[in-house]
């Protein structure tokens, strides 16, 4: 499927228009920055039908096929429209779990009846999906998974319990996975993938407080709650791949991606903008010669960060350690914006101490609460010590 | 306008091309036993690999077709001094570029030509600018008068007992200018070198107190500030590409004794507490890689602008600070070995310590960069 930069053009032109007329009034309300912070009904009303609005347009799913409610056009008029959503800072598409990796999973692995029966909900945003990989004991350990999922007739009797469920409360379905087969020699073998419906009879969720204060995950528990056997996906014992496969999807590293607005970003020119009127012993913090030094250092972290994607395609540069930039980024974006997000507080004065609900704390606290937040990509998805070490076993070949 | 501003980065043919022919002649001519030879050598290094890299036409690779050169401009040089980092290459042929640049910016390809032919035909040569330990002072204490005599001294002068040529900035009627000196004309006992940290490298306190140069050899005018200011920011990058391929063998050094060194009978690699510095050596090194292809995409032939000065800025800063920590990181993790004269490692942290110092250190760039980013 070939597109010309003059069809992109002429489409960017469209989609930019319908952005700037179509972009939601400022609701009254914290909207959240990623799907990881929709905390209570209001929030997720609004995103549902922001994403509706947005799907309807013709922007959301544009490469999925069309008899799944998708576009049937190139990614290439999606990574546009996507790129002109985050110029416009419009809200987020937020049911990212279906789009970004239950979304595509089906579509690339999916039997025709899962496909007409999960996609279209995904990108209408009727169909909210969440995800039970994780377990108590075990956050980063995929592998050791615990939760039971035995066969009874034309059923699967799940029991076990999963955590920091995104959405968990809200959603319709989860990709699960879970343990059919206790007995194998190798841990990975015993594992099996899940379409699962979440309201049945047996699945209970209860939100989980972060440490922002508000809502957004939930553990959820599973006592002897039965479903259907066609929610197997595959076939039994294949869930270590097909999870390794999702979390191709997750970190960016596989194309298929319904699109749209995953996270709002904020960049390093946030910062400086925040700091302007702030002093520092007695004079703008930004003339402080220390402080001049961190921000370079910050405005450098983030710009490296748009040349590596860029080095990423030029092959010649990569020969060294192949995969590096790719392998690495989720590392490098979350300790970014972690650290980032931590300057932005302790360069903000005695203000740095409020918090949002105070009516002097700077844009409503916002840094403070999204410094909080920027802890979940680097613990969420492997933590950034777990990623440290895939990168060192995988690029530079270090023992395990 | 976001503070990220430009983020291009091409890499053509014939870099491409040149980086497979040096890396590969790099690796070829300086394997770690020939650099460890010229350590205590006079020159550094050695006359048949420069004359090697005469005949393949490095010295002339950023020079215009006309001065016997190829035209090819300073980006397709980065992946040559990338190479020649990698390999702990000595030779003056970075000293030797940028003279040239510095030539051909102040005094124009028709006024230079038969200098530029000079050093396109292999003539070594460098530019002595320093007079004291500052890079960010742009004042000029030596001078030239009116009759042509030179007077002053100057510092840490790259690679001086190999030129040919010297390229001396020096203040004319008040006015920076260069006065090109050959080395004949050098009084004896006009050089002594530096004793540097670096032993790869080599360079020179030069007294020109009573050299006289003619006419033709002085060039004036206001180009010549112009030149002085792209000749830092270029040797800035260049030093920049050097280091990043520095970066890239210590941590393959690094690596390999990670993987095969033993402790409390386990692989020391598989300890996180080494593991995780090493990752962060390689993320380090593959910001530096980008910033100096950024640059190298942005520094043409004609004055460097506000993008090619940023990103020459931050491949030098990057780069440098990154080799620093690679080389540290190398001799604490190869344990008593390490501390020995032996260990490769040394050779990486003394280079480190050299190239933070060309061309301004890291502090400095940054502190460039915060008036060009933040005082908007």
């Amino acid at each position: 499927m070939s597109v010309t930069e003059q069809e992109l053009d002429e489409f960017r032109t469209e989609v930019s228009a319908w952005m700037r007329d179509n972009k939601p009034a400022d609701p009254g309300f914290l909207l959240p920055q990623s799907f990881m912070e929709v905390g209570d009904e209001q929030q997720l009303e609004f995103l549902r039908e922001w994403q509706h609005k947005v799907w309807s347009a013709g922007y959301l799913g544009m490469a999925w096929p069309k008899q799944y409610g998708g576009g049937g056009v190139s990614p290439a008029f999606q990574a546009v429209a996507d790129r002109e959503m985050r110029r416009h800072g419009v809200p987020i598409c937020f049911n990212v779990i279906g789009l970004g990796w239950a979304g595509p999973l089906i579509n690339d692995i999916g039997t025709e009846p899962e496909k007409a029966k999960y996609l279209k909900g995904i990108l209408s945003g009727e169909d909210v999906w969440c995800q039970g990989f994780s377990e108590p004991d075990h956050g980063s350990d995929l592998g050791n998974v615990q939760t039971r999922a035995m066969r009874d007739g034309d059923e699967y009797v799940i029991n076990g319990q999963k955590i920091w469920t995104t959405m968990g409360n809200f959603a319709k379905y989860m990709i699960l996975l879970a343990r059919t087969n206790p007995d194998t020699q190798r841990k990975y073998d015993g594992l099996s993938y899940f379409l699962s419906p979440m309201h049945v009879p047996g699945i209970e969720t209860r939100p989980i407080r972060k440490i922002t204060g508000e809502y957004g995950f939930t553990e959820t528990f599973f006592t002897d709650a039965r479903i259907a056997a066609d929610c197997l996906m595959g076939e039994e014992g294949q869930g270590w791949k097909i999870a390794m496969q999702t979390l191709q999807y997750e970190r960016g590293a596989e194309a298929g991606a319904a699109g749209g607005l995953a996270m709002v970003r904020v960049t390093v020119d946030d910062m400086i903008e925040q700091l302007r009127d702030v002093n520092r012993d007695g004079e703008p913090v930004l003339s402080d010669p220390v402080v001049r030094d961190q921000l370079v250092q910050a405005i450098m972290e983030e710009k490296a960060l748009a040349l590596g994607d860029r080095r990423t395609a030029v092959g010649a540069l990569n020969t060294d350690y192949p995969g590096s930039l790719p392998l690495s980024r989720k590392l490098r974006i979350s300790e970014m914006t972690r650290r980032m997000r931590q300057l932005a507080i302790n360069l903000q004065g005695a203000d740095g101490a409020l918090y949002v609900g105070d009516a002097d704390a700077r844009q409503g606290g916002f840094w403070q609460r999204a410094y909080f937040n920027s802890f979940s990509a680097t613990i969420g998805g492997g933590t950034s010590q777990v990623q440290a070490n895939i990168v060192a076993e995988h690029i530079l070949g270090l023992p395990k | 306008m976001s503070v990220i501003g430009n983020t291009v980065l091409h890499f053509s043919e014939e870099q491409a091309m040149l980086l497979d022919v040096a890396r590969e002649f790099c690796r070829d001519k300086s394997p770690i036993s020939r650099v460890r030879e010229q350590l205590e050598t006079d020159s550094g290094f050695d006359q048949a690999v420069w004359d090697e890299m005469v005949s393949l036409g490095w010295t002339g690779i950023a020079l215009p077709e006309s001065c016997g050169g190829s035209g090819m401009g300073i980006a397709s040089v980065v992946p040559v001094a990338e190479s020649m980092g990698r390999a702990m290459l000595g030779t003056p042929l970075l000293s030797t570029t940028l003279a040239a640049q510095l030539l051909l910016r102040a005094a124009g390809e028709s006024q230079a030509e038969g200098l530029l032919a000079e050093i396109a035909a292999g003539i070594p040569a460098t530019v002595a600018l320093l007079e004291n330990e500052d890079w960010g002072d742009d004042n000029l204490c030596c001078t030239v008068d009116d009759t042509g005599s030179l007077q002053g001294v100057k510092k840490y002068v790259a690679d001086a007992a190999a030129a040919s040529l010297l390229v001396v900035a020096v203040r004319h009627r008040d006015a920076p200018a260069l006065a090109v000196v050959r080395a004949e004309q050098l009084p004896e006992a006009a050089m002594t070198p530096c004793t540097l940290i670096d032993q790869t490298r080599r360079a020179a306190t030069v007294d020109f107190t009573g050299v006289n140069v003619s006419v033709d050899a002085l060039v004036t005018g206001e180009d010549v500030a112009a030149a002085l200011r792209d000749f830092r920011l270029l040797g800035a990058l260049l030093t920049a590409a050097e280091a990043t391929g520095s970066t890239a063998s210590c941590l393959e050094t690094v690596v390999d004794y990670l993987k095969t060194r033993k402790q409390f009978g386990r692989l020391i690699g598989s300890y996180q507490a080494l593991k995780h510095p090493t990752v962060d050596i390689l993320t380090a090194l593959d910001d530096g890689r980008s910033f100096v292809y950024h640059a190298a995409s942005l520094a043409g032939d004609g004055p460097l602008d506000r993008d090619a000065e940023i990103a020459c800025r931050m491949a030098k800063a990057q780069a440098t600070d990154t080799l620093c920590y690679a080389g540290d990181r190398a001799v604490q993790f190869h344990g008593g070995m390490g501390f020995t004269w032996e260990c490769d490692a040394q050779l990486y942290i003394r280079r480190a310590q050299w190239s933070q110092q060309q061309f301004g250190d890291a502090r400095h760039h940054r502190k460039c960069l915060a008036a060009l980013l933040l005082d908007t």
